[in-house]
């Protein structure tokens, strides 16, 4: 399995990627934290949040005696950059000429 | 290190396949840092209270203003960061970005940005929320896939 496997597995489970939401909206939070906002047992999000930090989207960090989860977007970056822009750069590029020309002739 | 300060905390983490010594190039060296970190040519001597700044390449305009805190080549630096690129982010005050370098397997090396103490800089905090990735991403793909460094 390469990083790219490991990251659309991560993502292919709502109840990772309703972790990673969590994460956006607050950052660097504790397994309790996070265990209190699902409906599952502590083992259950632990399990999730395990195959999150294999693929790279999470990453935790020791303060004190707390391990704190934060999102680590760098991965979806490359997904993005790999996946995403690749298919709809000739579109968007369309568009920018179209403005491009309408500006011109403006 | 001192507590963190969680929700004002952001971390980044990238996997290249490179030598520590080669990312700390990437990361100090200007010729490189032109390249992926949005043009931005870092000026420093890397000398804990000296300066760190980055300009556009032509020196027309100041990007970041800090100063070395730490500097443990090829394992870790700390600077102070301020964005001047946008008058909002420039009138906040300093906040910290620090690199952590490990080996992490035969020709790989991780990664790590911490970009901390953002508690009164809201407007940096998410002015560089996407951007890290992209420099992150950006430096992964020059070392992996550019010219090679010279030694």
């Amino acid at each position: 399995m390469d990083d790219d496997d490991r990251v659309f597995r991560a993502l292919a489970d709502p109840t990772r990627r309703h972790l990673l939401d969590r994460l956006f909206e607050r950052d660097g939070r504790t397994l309790t934290e996070l265990e209190s906002e699902l409906e599952m047992t502590r083992f259950g999000v632990m399990k999730h949040l395990r195959v999150l930090e294999d693929a790279g989207l999470v990453v935790t960090r020791r303060s004190g005696r707390e391990k704190l989860h934060f999102l680590n977007p760098v991965p979806i970056r490359f997904i993005h950059d790999r996946w995403i822009d690749k298919y709809t750069e000739r579109r968007v590029s369309a568009l920018a000429t179209l403005k491009h020309e309408l500006e011109e002739s403006a | 290190m001192t507590t963190m300060t969680k929700e004002t905390t952001q971390v980044y983490s990238v996997f290249i396949r490179a030598t520590p010594e080669q990312v700390w190039d990437g990361i100090t060296k200007p010729e490189f840092t032109a390249r992926y970190f949005y043009g931005s040519v870092i000026d420093s001597s890397y000398e804990p209270g000296t300066p760190y700044l980055g300009w556009a390449e032509d020196r027309s305009m100041q990007y970041v203003d800090g100063e070395v805190i730490e500097a443990d080549p090829p394992r870790k630096l700390v600077t102070t960061w301020r964005a001047m690129y946008d008058p909002e982010t420039a009138a906040e005050p300093h906040s910290r970005v620090t690199w952590e370098i490990e080996p992490a397997g035969e020709h790989v090396t991780k990664l790590t940005v911490i970009h901390d103490e953002l508690e009164a800089a809201p407007k940096t905090a998410a002015n560089v929320a996407g951007g890290w990735s992209f420099v992150l991403s950006g430096l992964k793909t020059l070392l992996e896939t550019g010219e090679p460094l010279s030694g």
